[in-house]
């Protein structure tokens, strides 16, 4: 999720591109990935390389790709779409690619970032914010509905670690980029492109993810490791209480990889071919009796001859049937009852 | 033993079946897929990819499971919600009719939605709602957003244009969505659409980095009810999938107008979709001021093609994808074209038909807005239809609205206006105008801007506040009369609209969108509020509550510890008053 928006915050959109597409090299399809993204950068006007999205600079690596599906985008990036993505509260009419479609045995991973972050809540698009209160009661909610195994929740912002300090449903096990009380920075910036290009902990996170591959055995104690107070400037925090294995024996790729279950069969499965005679099965069309016509584009007669649509009468309501009664109580306050034969 | 019968009967009747079906039927679903490269007179270079999936099968009734070419996704959309036709365009960037030219199908800034339903179809509203979030989902595009605010309802524009049964304008639907941006995460669910996905054939061009390097991008998908066969007694449906982009070949050719296939997609031809049953590339090569030999195309051309396109007469090379003489040379075709001599830019061709609009006034009160209609037709008028769709939160004031042309007014023949009301639905206005020969129309509507409540602000409400474009569709008179086009023969970008008759031609543009200024308010003011409030209330109602309840007793000064008496002592000796 990237909840910040406007053109010097690229660097938000840059971190969550990155994760998402170190997810996705590691065999997440996108129908199990939902990113939000509040702006969009690579087709911003300013951007000088449009479709493009750039974590390192000199334009290594563009982390934006060719294959890439934003679920959520620009002013649907909510607080109040991201908690119903989470709780599964959902109107029914929404599409699955926009839903969390998780049982219990899924593990989750939610990675956060933003430009605001403050001691206990994160804003999202600079004009509202959520609260680790929030965010706590949302997963004992999702623990309660069994949608989720084990989740892993990382935040990149200012004090991040007040987010996770909340959390009190099991099986979660939360990493920060900084304390509360410290700001988290940025990496770098491009002079071609004129802003920060990422912030220093997924830069270095990204660093570790790009050795892993979907066989690799490192396990979260190395996670934790990866961004250390010379490198990062801010001190990156970690929470593992609730969670009930040992970190030592967690796999990076039980998160961030997806494993298949594969089964190899030695048996032939023969297909039948599709002949034509799979046709005749179908219903066969109906012929029109005459031929159909397509309709003409400018009927100038027709339309100047178009009725107007005939409007429902209704009774007079309000303001002229209450002038109409004053006007009737004073004509037969001055003339009397007697008079009202005159008048029929 | 009926078993024994029923088992040798099996086989039999299914080798009858297979015998009644017969050998060779044609396959009932094609692919044609067609690449346009038409030079544009200010030296840019537009590019029009048509895929077109023609399938005879009737989506409506009976059971369709099996899907070849034509994307499920979208026939059982077609099939679930009563669609009859479909036209949506996600577009960024805009068609500068004046320099470039009639477009061959333009669309909006933003999104554009527009669906015809069926008759059998009950609650329109609700089955419109739900298509566009089924669409959000496959295209990745916020059309969730389209909601009865910005929907209307035309009653002249947007006639069906595939078959149609009589046209009852309830069953209409219409929405744009201005602010909406096109990048790649639109065009990847796009590309997926078609049968050969971005592998072969001409999809292999598509790719984003040099699509979204344009001053036009446009991509749409339309689907509609066509004809089978010259005589039309059955019923197939169609899925054109349309991508437009416009590149500025000055800004990336180093200044030289030439371009090529590499230089614009930085890729180029190596064979056709397996699945197509036709596959073309059309390069416009008509003469100018008929000079020949302005222009050289390489490499050269097996066929030439001539055709009478929005009323003039036009020449194309062809080449064709699925000729195998195409490949012999070389295992890659890279058109290119180089200009002779350089063309004099003095006089560009006006269009018949273009429009401009903008908005005009000061202040954050009212407005105006002004649409300029341009007939540049020396003797002949004809009438276009302007449909003008403004948010409720622009409150139009019919009064003032003027239509003048020449100097003097003009009443439009039909008109129809529906006002907005607050928060539910957009102003609707409709007007049918005759357009005299050789003449500039200006209309003119003014408006006022309401003060909408803080939630309903954006998150950046300084950016502005977009009207969405108006649409004129008009039947613009042609020079060269126009023959009736066989779909099947001819190439696609003729047979976008059905032809009525020779003598005029259908075209539907759209001006500018508009960007208004809303009155904001100061966004911190509830916190300002509440700081506030709560620290007069905390010194009036404390100071109120100490003054009603707060006793004074007295209380007796302490003795003091023994450093304080000793203190004392020292000081009654120095003749200091004491502690």
């Amino acid at each position: 999720v990237c909840t910040s928006r406007f053109w010097f915050n690229y660097r938000h959109v840059a971190n969550t591109l990155s994760v998402y597409r170190s997810v996705k090299r590691l065999g997440i399809p996108d129908s199990h990935i939902v990113l939000m993204l509040a702006d969009d950068m690579a087709c911003n006007p300013r951007n000088p390389k449009p479709a493009t999205v750039f974590s390192h600079k000199n334009m290594e690596l563009n982390v934006y790709g060719d294959d890439v599906e934003v679920d959520y985008r620009s002013y649907e990036v909510t607080v109040e779409n991201f908690l119903r993505v989470l709780t599964g509260r959902i109107p029914p009419s929404t599409p699955r690619s926009k839903r969390l479609l998780s049982d219990d045995r899924s593990n989750i991973l939610i990675y956060m970032t933003g430009s605001h972050g403050g001691n206990g809540f994160l804003k999202f698009q600079d004009s509202e914010e959520i609260t680790n209160v929030e965010l706590a009661d949302a997963f004992e909610q999702m623990w309660q509905k069994r949608r989720y195994n084990e989740l892993l929740f990382i935040i990149d912002t200012c004090q991040g670690a007040s987010m996770y300090e909340r959390f009190y449903s099991p099986n979660i096990m939360a990493l920060a980029s900084s304390q509360v009380g410290e700001d988290s920075l940025s990496h770098q910036p491009d002079l071609g492109i004129g802003v920060h290009l990422m912030d220093r902990y997924t830069f270095y996170m990204l660093e570790f993810l790009e050795e892993i591959h979907p066989a690799s055995q490192t396990n979260m104690n190395d996670l934790f490791q990866v961004c250390p107070k010379s490198l990062c400037v801010s001190t990156p925090g970690h929470r593992t209480d609730l969670f009930q294995r040992d970190p030592q024996n967690v796999l990076i790729t039980d998160f961030f990889g997806s494993v298949r279950k594969v089964e190899i069969t030695t048996e032939t499965i023969s297909l039948n071919r599709y002949s034509a005679g799979f046709e005749s099965k179908l219903p066969k069309d109906e012929l029109a009796t005459e031929p159909l016509k397509y309709a003409e584009q400018l009927p100038v007669a027709q339309i100047i001859h178009q009725k107007p649509k005939q409007k429902d009468w209704h009774p007079p309501g309000g303001f002229i049937l209450g002038l109409w009664a004053l006007i009737i109580m004073v004509f037969f306050k001055t003339y009397g009852i007697k008079h009202m034969k005159h008048v029929f | 033993r009926g078993g024994g019968g029923a088992m040798l009967a099996a086989p039999l009747l299914l080798l009858l079946l297979l015998v009644a079906a017969g050998p060779g039927r044609a396959r009932r679903d094609a692919l044609r897929e067609e690449l346009l490269l038409s030079p544009l007179p200010t030296g840019d270079v537009a590019a029009t990819f048509q895929f077109r999936t023609r399938w005879d099968a009737d989506l409506q009734r009976g059971a369709v499971s099996h899907y070849r070419l034509f994307p499920k996704a979208l026939g059982r959309l077609v099939a679930a919600l009563g669609v009859r036709e479909l036209h949506l365009a996600l577009t960024q960037g805009f068609w500068r009719t004046r320099t470039w030219g009639q477009p061959p199908l333009q669309a909006p800034a933003g999104a554009e939605l527009w669906v015809w339903f069926q008759p059998t179809v009950t609650d329109v509203d609700k089955a419109w709602k739900e298509l566009s979030n089924i669409l959000s989902g496959i295209f990745c595009a916020s059309l969730n957003f389209i909601d009865s605010t910005n929907t209307v309802t035309p009653t002249a524009s947007f006639k069906p244009l595939g078959l149609a049964n009589g046209t009852d304008h309830h069953l209409l639907r219409y929405a744009v969505l201005p602010r909406e941006v096109v990048c790649t995460e639109n065009l990847t669910p796009w590309k997926k659409l078609l049968p050969c996905g971005s592998k072969a054939g001409l999809a292999v061009l598509l790719k984003a980095e040099r699509l979204f390097h344009s001053s036009y991008h446009s991509q749409a998908v339309h689907i509609r009810p066509v004809c089978r066969d010259d005589s039309c007694l059955a019923v197939s449906w169609e899925l054109r999938q349309t991508l437009t982009v416009v590149f500025d070949t000055f800004a990336s050719g180093q200044g030289k107008k030439d371009w090529s296939l590499f230089k614009m997609f930085s890729r180029t031809l190596t064979d056709a979709c397996p699945l197509a049953s036709q596959s073309k590339v059309y390069v416009d090569i008509s003469p100018k001021n008929k000079e020949k030999e302005l222009l050289e195309v390489t490499p050269p051309p097996a066929s030439v093609h001539e055709a009478v396109v929005q009323g003039d007469k036009k020449t194309y090379a062809v080449y064709d994808l699925l000729s195998p003489s195409l490949f012999n040379t070389s295992r890659s075709l890279n058109v290119q074209l180089k200009w002779m001599r350089p063309q004099d830019s003095s006089e560009l061709p006006t269009p018949i038909l273009h429009a401009q609009r903008y908005v005009s006034g000061y202040g954050l009160h009212t407005g105006e807005i002004s649409t300029l209609i341009y007939n540049t037709h020396p003797y002949r008028a004809f009438p276009v239809i302007l449909l003008e769709t403004v948010p409720w939160y622009l409150r139009l004031y019919v009064h003032t609205l003027t239509i003048i042309t020449k100097g003097k007014e003009n009443k439009p023949s039909y008109i129809h206006y529906q006002p907005a009301q607050d928060r539910r639905r957009p102003h609707l206005l409709e007007m049918l105008i005759q357009l005299p020969a050789n003449s500039v129309t200006k209309i003119t509507i003014q408006f006022e801007r309401a003060l909408l409540k803080w939630t309903e602000y954006t998150p950046d409400p300084n950016h502005g506040f977009y009207v969405s474009s108006s649409v004129l569709s008009a039947l613009v008179p042609s020079v060269i009369a126009m023959k009736d086009v066989d779909v099947e023969q001819s190439p696609l970008f003729t047979s976008l609209f059905p032809s009525s008759d020779g003598s005029s031609y259908f075209v539907r543009l759209y001006t500018e969108p508009l960007l208004v200024n809303l009155p904001t308010p100061d966004f911190s003011m509830p916190y300002n509020v509440i700081c506030l409030t709560c620290t007069v209330v905390a010194v009036c109602y404390g100071s109120f509550y100490n003054l009603l309840t707060r006793t004074f007793h007295v209380e007796e000064p302490s003795r003091g510890g023994l450093a304080k008496r000793l203190a004392n002592i020292i000081r009654k000796f120095r003749g200091v008053p004491p502690l």
